[in-house]
């Protein structure tokens, strides 16, 4: 006789809304039995087929591919058909809150407005630029080593579920994003391309590039195919100072400070480094800065920590340096 | 118990009531830390962005001091953990990486071995000193709290990382600080944003991004009734603590709300006074 097949009752909360219809959207309560081979995508169609047809969601080849079918489950970014029922239980218990990647886009149910992410994503010129003769003798060849240093950043789905977890594009439209940003990534380390300076100029503005990541490894998290942007974002702020296309500014003159302040202190001036990163700018952070030494928040000059062994430190820098600016 | 406690910069400088109440606490839970006075800058993910080599070598010379008491090193600040971890992660994973660092570690005479871990303070309380050890210690339960903690990015994520070192905490669903709150008597705050971004690292490059990320971490905590928050990095504690006003106009209300370290929060239902806590020190009003 065959094992009987292991069944789980979760309870989900549904996001629901058409924008047609619909003034503010709401939550409906489902009871859904699952087994354990189903994947979140199956919890979907059950809601469709069993309870209400009317309800929307993308998707499209059920294989991890397609990208289509990224929504939230307990705020955490989901692609619906890779993402095991019983691995979501073991996570979050069998209450489950379904929602869409982004609610403030949403269009119907689980469908979102994806125009932001497409119009970044190709903001960065998404495609291999090199002068390819149209009849080649042989193939553009790239070497087993050049191709593992892309690190995977070529297998995205663009399935949008990084940006929509970014914390800095929930604040900021005007920030690329990750997805984007690892794209760039993508081809810039590509040894094939020879677009690599303009993508940079692309991407290093303050305000939308590269220096607006918070660093919060939400996008790294939120992966369903574990290309890691933030990592990937990472390398081009280094590719930006070795490429030298790093315009002076509080963000680079930022990174660049710490290993000013390592030198003299072992430990960091903050003060020195805030002052360094800002320039002139540093008068707007007078008042803040007031309030810290007033508690007693600011080292001076005469009682700087220094590290011991600082001889050490200063030795290292000195030989294991590998970037200028 | 023996440690080694990297202090980080902020606790010397910007956060001097965390090395205060550090200190004060682990002495009343009978952990001894031997302070690492040679080490330097973790570089904060921001040197990172500079020169990847020169920060490697740098955290493993950090490691190095610790290995040489062959003890465990505590951090105390979640950014030091991630920068530190991802030194010890990458090097013990790629001989290759691990001599190529060893070759300058040799010019002043040390070598990194991996021979020991790199964990934060709330993990080694949860872990190896185990809360109800804790629990039997309060003498001063903090039952008249509602304490909304704040768990901060670089101790949760990313949790293939982290795991290694936080025995699985669900960077979606964490637990360890409720679980510690709940341990000393105190009502744990549940709302969205205990494990989102407080946009410290972006702070001066993108001051609006990282003030409406903090406003509005705080006033959702404000919303669900915290008394204070509770955090075990300094560098959230910061952005809460000094930047709330600027932080609250952004997301367009008032905002006043006490901000705690960790080991702050422990020492007051430990009994220990304002002074040894370094209460003092915190910008927005701590007086309990």
């Amino acid at each position: 006789m065959a094992d009987a097949i292991e069944t789980k009752k979760i309870y989900l909360k549904v996001f629901r809304f058409n924008h047609e219809t619909d003034y503010l959207p709401y939550y409906k309560n489902y009871e859904v039995v699952v087994s354990q081979d189903e994947v979140m995508l199956d919890v979907l169609n059950k809601i469709k087929w069993e309870f209400d047809s009317t309800f929307s969601y993308r998707r499209s080849c059920r294989h991890g591919i397609c990208g289509s079918c990224g929504i939230k489950v307990n705020n955490r970014a989901t692609l619906a058909c890779k993402e095991r029922v019983f691995d979501m239980i073991e996570l979050f218990g069998n209450e489950m809150t379904i929602e869409p990647q982004s609610r403030k886009r949403v269009i119907k149910d689980m469908v979102i407005d994806k125009k932001d992410f497409w119009d970044k994503y190709n903001a960065v010129k998404p495609y291999m630029i090199t002068a390819v003769d149209e009849h080649p003798d042989s193939e553009n060849y790239m070497s087993p080593h050049d191709y593992e240093n892309l690190k995977e950043a070529d297998i995205c789905v663009q399935c949008g579920n990084c940006y929509y977890a970014c914390p800095s594009v929930e604040v900021n439209e005007d920030y690329l994003g990750p997805a984007s940003l690892a794209k760039t990534y993508r081809f810039n380390f590509d040894t094939r391309d020879e677009a690599k300076i303009d993508r940079l100029d692309t991407v290093n503005d303050l305000g939308s590039g590269i220096w607006d990541c918070v660093k919060c490894y939400e996008c790294a998290e939120a992966c369903p195919k574990g290309v890691n942007p933030i990592e990937k974002i990472t390398y081009l702020h280094t590719q930006t100072f070795q490429e030298g296309r790093a315009k002076s500014n509080v963000a680079t003159r930022h990174a660049v400070g710490f290993k000013t302040s390592i030198n003299m202190h072992g430990f960091l001036d903050e003060g020195m480094l805030v002052a360094y990163s800002e320039g002139i700018g540093v008068l707007k952070h007078l008042p803040e800065a007031f309030k810290m030494f007033r508690k007693g928040k600011i080292a001076m000059p005469w009682n700087m920590p220094k590290s011991k062994n600082l001889d050490e430190i200063k030795k290292l820098i000195k030989s294991s340096s590998s970037a200028k600016f | 118990m023996k440690y080694a406690l990297y202090t980080g910069c902020t606790a010397k400088e910007s956060t001097p009531e965390l090395l205060k109440s550090t200190m004060a606490v682990a002495k009343v839970l009978g952990i001894e830390l031997t302070i690492l006075e040679e080490a330097s800058c973790c570089g904060a993910s921001h040197l990172q962005d500079f020169d990847e080599f020169l920060s490697l070598v740098l955290n493993a010379r950090n490691i190095c001091y610790a290995e040489k008491l062959g003890l465990t090193l505590i951090t105390i600040c979640n950014t030091c953990q991630i920068n530190l971890a991802t030194t010890k992660d990458r090097l013990d994973n790629d001989e290759e990486l691990k001599d190529r660092v060893n070759e300058k570690l040799k010019e002043v005479g040390l070598e990194y071995k991996g021979s020991s871990e790199v964990k934060h303070l709330l993990y080694v309380l949860r872990d190896e000193l185990g809360y109800e050890k804790i629990k039997n210690m309060v003498k001063k339960p903090l039952s008249d709290f509602n304490i909304a903690p704040f768990y901060g990015c670089h101790n949760i994520r990313p949790s293939e990382l982290q795991n290694i070192t936080n025995k699985g905490e669900n960077p979606y669903n964490p637990t360890s600080l409720d679980e510690l709150i709940e341990t000393l008597g105190g009502k744990a705050v549940e709302y969205v944003r205990k494990n989102s971004c407080c946009g410290f690292h972006a702070d001066l490059q993108a001051p609006n991004t990282a003030a409406k990320l903090t406003g509005l971490a705080l006033s959702e905590a404000i919303d669900n009734n915290a008394d204070f928050v509770v955090t075990p990095c300094p560098l959230c504690q910061l952005n809460f603590d000094v930047k709330q006003h600027e932080a609250g106009k952004k997301v367009g209300r008032d905002i006043e709300l006490p901000v705690l370290h960790l080991a702050q929060m422990i020492g007051l239902a430990l009994g220990l006074n304002k002074k040894e806590l370094g209460l003092e020190h915190n910008v927005t009003e701590a007086d309990f």
